[in-house]
This record gives C-alpha cells, structure tokens and sequence, in this order.
C-alpha cells in the first residue's frame, strides 16, 4: 500500500497505464514514413484500431512477384453499417499504396482476394473504412525470399 | 487484353455471389529497365469498376503492387436479373471491357 | 616404386579418368520420380490448381482463339485440318519431341506449330516466347494434361538422346556446373530457400512467378545456363532440343501438367 502512495513510483505507473490504449493505435501504424504519410492521407489523420480485419497472406513468399492474400472483415454490410473501402498498404515497397477497393450498394460480403508484389520482408496492412468513420487494420508479416538463380533469360 | 470472368450464370435473391477476374497485362512497375539500360515505362491498370444493371458495385484503384495479370475476387449480392459490366483502363489508355449476363430467380 | 607396379597404378588412374569422363555417365532418372510441383510451396499449388486462378489459363485462352483464326493466304485455320482441339490433339503433346518423318530432324511442340504455320498454312512462323506460340503450345498441351509422355529414344532419335544425356552431364559455366549435378545429385536439398526440384519438362510451358509471365522449355534452359555464368543459346537450338528429349525419356510417366505454374 506504502508503495503505490510513493509519489515518483505513482506517478509512473498512472503514466505507464495511460500510454497503453495510445501503444494499441500506434501498433496500427506503418514501418516507414511514407507508408505513415499515406495512412493518414487514406484516415484523414484519424486513428486505426487493431481488429475485425483478418488479413490471409502466406507467411513466407515463394516469389515476391505474386504474393496471394485474403482480406475478410467483420461487418454486417447494412446500409448503416458497412465498410466503405479497403486499402492495401506494403510499407517498404518503393510504392507504399498497392491499392484500394470500394464496395458500393449492391455489393456482398466485405470478402476480397488478389495477388500483390512484394519488394522484400514486411509487414503488409489492410485498412478497411467504415461507414461509421472509423478505421479498421491488420497487420500480417511475410517473409519474401530472393530467387536462387540469377536469371538472365 | 486477354481476359477471363466468373460469373454464375443463376442465382437466387440476396445470394453472396462470387465474382472473379484474371486479365492478362504485365502490370509494368516503371523499374525495370532494358539490357541497354533504357527504363521501361510504368504501365498498369490502374482502374476497375463492376457495375450491376448499370450500377457501380465495386471499384478498384490499382497500382503497381498488384501483380502482373491481375487477378480479383469479391462479392456482390444477387439482386435482379440483367447485366454485369465491368472496364478497367491502363496508364497508357488502353481499356478492356466484359460483361456477363445473370439471372436471378 | 616397381615399374609394373607403377605401370598398373598409371593404367587404373587411367580408368577412372576414362569412367568418370562425362560421356561415360549413364542415363538415371531420379528415384522417385517426383514432379517439380512437389519442390514448390503451397501458394504455386494453389495457384496450379485453380482452374481459374492458374495465370496460364489466360495463354490457353488466347490459344484457343487463335486455334480456330484462318491464317496466310488460304485462310486456313489450326482448326481446318485439325479439328476441334479436345478431340484433334488428344495425347499429341505426349509424342514430342520426335523425329519429324518429312525432314529426319528432331521436332518439339513448338517446332511443330511453327512447321504447320510456315508450311501447311502459309503464314509468317511465331516466334518462341510470342503470346501467339505459348498460346497455342500451352493449349495443345492442355488437351494432354495429365497424360505421361510416349516418346522415343530409339533409331533416328537415338543419337539425339545421346547427346542429350551428355549435355546433361557436361559442366558448364563460371561455375562449372552441370544439370545433374543439381537435379540428379542434389534434388530436394535447399539452394537458397528455394528446394532443388529434379528438373523435369513435364509441366511447360509454365508461367512462372519468376518471369511474371508464360514462358517455354527453352527458356528455362536458358535460366539455368544463366544461373550458372554460362552463355545461353537461343531458343529451337538444336542442342536444346536434344536436351529436351533426354528429360522426355528421364521423365518416365510422369503426368503433363498443363497450364503448369512454378516459381
């Protein structure tokens, strides 16, 4: 009990509690400054929660030129609850932005499939926008090998 | 461009149908160059709308981390009958089109 | 030391020299036989085994256009000779390469395209690694998929095997590698990350991850002749072609895999 009420440890331990919800949103965030930049012109500056995104991609590339991943998210796709876009972000490709995907009204379930390049290991996102005006990400290491053999052919 | 489309032919009201598109196109990155060292120009698809009896259901803005021969799953919901439409445009203006006719019971 | 002694240590020395030469090296297949589509990961799996997915399917596509567009001056389509592909070129792909009757030279799939354009249609040939020849390679192949190869490597095709075989075994390169140094000594051992496949043609033309696009046996040739600082020589070469017998016949029943997807 003694201890808690010691100022300087009080203290730190408030500030250690409140720095926890700002670490779960800074998880959300890019590797690179560009990636950074282009997360806040696809959010407007606002904050991107972990979660209800499940982003399926290998977990090591059997060739960074086509990488196969799957976005699902957890939405009810109801006029008043749905999501808007789903952005695809590889943070350490020489273009961050790989692309973005908009559902308009008649479409299905917020359930995506495609194949993407990836210039080396990192960690890829998906940022899904909600009706609501939040945002929604997951983040999903993929290690991306170089070819054994040069090939010149 | 050679290009190839899924679509079920059937379906009945407020089905999850599945669309997918594979379209041949190198999707050039703009990094590559020549053997004698001249840089090859960017060149992807950059945009790819699906729109159903005319309206836009999906839209895709592409640029060059998307593979080359593009390939793209979604969903739509089976609402009437009658046509899906979908165009897509490169960097240099070349556009393909297809388009599937559905019919929902 | 004696010098009968030394007569028979010279003469043994010999021998092994004479054996270990690479024309005395025989024709192996890999045990088991195992297709390339073993050494890959589960993404070129997957991505082989959608009918839709598989990229290739978009080179089978424009084959199967092309299959029935009249061409040179007769207008004369694939398809007016042979007719519809599923029926026509049934089995076909499972009996190259071979000994062209007309001319006595050996012939792959692609040679034989090309043939039939210049000669029975009268059309300017494709070129190797054309959309228009992987196109209809590809297709052909496909109304064979999973078939294993009926070539021969006797009479006229056997001095082609035969130097198939050496080609197989010579060292080439920088690095002074050859093919069976890799694919028959060394299969399912890592170089890099990637697993050594046994290097067999059964799967081309492929699309490969790698190129981003389909290409041809030859090509792949070409690949590996590069990979080991060799120079490369150009695709239809005649050495390529032998080659190309050589791992038909060390392919056993192997099944054709068509559209094949690799890395």
């Amino acid at each position: 009990m003694t201890k808690w009420i010691n100022r300087r440890g009080f203290i730190a331990r408030i500030a250690a509690l409140l720095a926890l919800p700002l670490l779960s949103l800074r998880s959300a965030r890019a590797q690179t400054p560009a990636a950074d930049a282009l997360l806040d012109k696809i959010t407007g500056g606002a904050p991107i929660q972990t979660g209800r995104v499940r982003l399926e991609i290998p977990a090591l590339a059997d060739n960074g030129n086509s990488v196969s991943l799957r976005v699902v998210v957890d939405s009810p796709m109801t006029p008043a609850n749905h999501v808007k876009s789903i952005h695809l972000v590889a943070p350490k490709n020489p273009r961050p932005g790989v692309a973005s995907f908009f559902f308009g009204a008649g479409a299905g379930k917020p359930q995506l499939t495609t194949r993407i390049r990836l210039s080396g290991s990192q960690g890829v996102m998906a940022i899904a926008a909600m009706s609501d005006g939040s945002f929604w990400a997951a983040t999903t290491e993929v290690a991306v090998t170089v070819s054994a053999c040069w090939d010149a052919s | 461009m050679a290009a190839r489309i899924s679509v079920p032919q059937n379906a009945r009201r407020g089905d999850q149908i599945e669309i997918r598109i594979a379209i041949q196109h190198p999707m050039e990155t703009g990094y590559r160059v020549e053997d004698n060292g001249t840089a090859i120009t960017k060149n992807v698809i950059n945009k790819l709308l699906c729109r159903y009896n005319g309206a836009e259901v999906f839209r895709a803005e592409m640029g060059s981390g998307i593979s080359a021969n593009p390939y793209l799953s979604f969903f739509i919901v089976a609402a009437a009958s009658g046509e899906l439409r979908f165009d897509w445009v490169d960097d240099t203006g070349v556009a393909g089109s297809e388009r599937s006719a559905i019919i929902v019971a | 030391m004696s010098s009968p002694r030394l007569a028979a240590w010279l003469l043994a020395l010999l021998f092994t020299c004479i054996c270990s030469s690479t024309s005395a090296q025989p024709a192996a297949r890999p045990v088991p036989l195992k297709s390339g589509i073993e050494f890959t990961g589960a993404e070129v799996r997957a991505l082989q085994g959608d009918e839709f997915a598989n990229p290739g399917m978009l080179w089978i596509s424009r084959g199967s256009a092309l299959w029935d567009q009249p061409a040179g001056k007769e207008g004369r389509a694939c398809a007016g000779c042979h007719g519809e592909a599923a029926a026509g070129m049934k089995a076909v792909a499972t009996r190259y390469p071979q000994i062209d009757r007309a001319s006595g030279a050996l012939i792959n799939l692609e040679g034989r395209i090309q043939q039939c354009r210049e000669q029975r249609q009268h059309a300017p040939p494709f070129k190797y690694e054309s959309e228009e020849l992987l196109g209809l390679t590809a297709y052909v192949r496909q109304q064979s998929n999973g078939m294993p190869l009926s070539i021969s490597i006797a009479g006229a095709a056997q001095p082609h095997f035969e130097r198939g075989r050496e080609f197989y075994y010579q060292r080439f390169g920088q690095m002074n590698l050859s093919c069976a140094q890799c694919h028959q000594d060394n299969w399912g051992k890592k170089l890099g990350p990637e697993a050594i496949s046994q290097g067999h043609g059964n799967p081309y033309p492929i699309y490969r991850l790698e190129w981003q696009t389909m290409g041809s046996l030859h090509r792949r040739f070409r690949s590996c002749l590069s990979g080991v600082r060799a120079e490369m020589l150009p695709q239809g070469s005649p050495a390529y072609l032998d080659l190309e017998l050589y791992l038909a016949w060390r392919s056993g029943n192997l099944p054709i895999e068509a559209p094949g997807v690799r890395r």
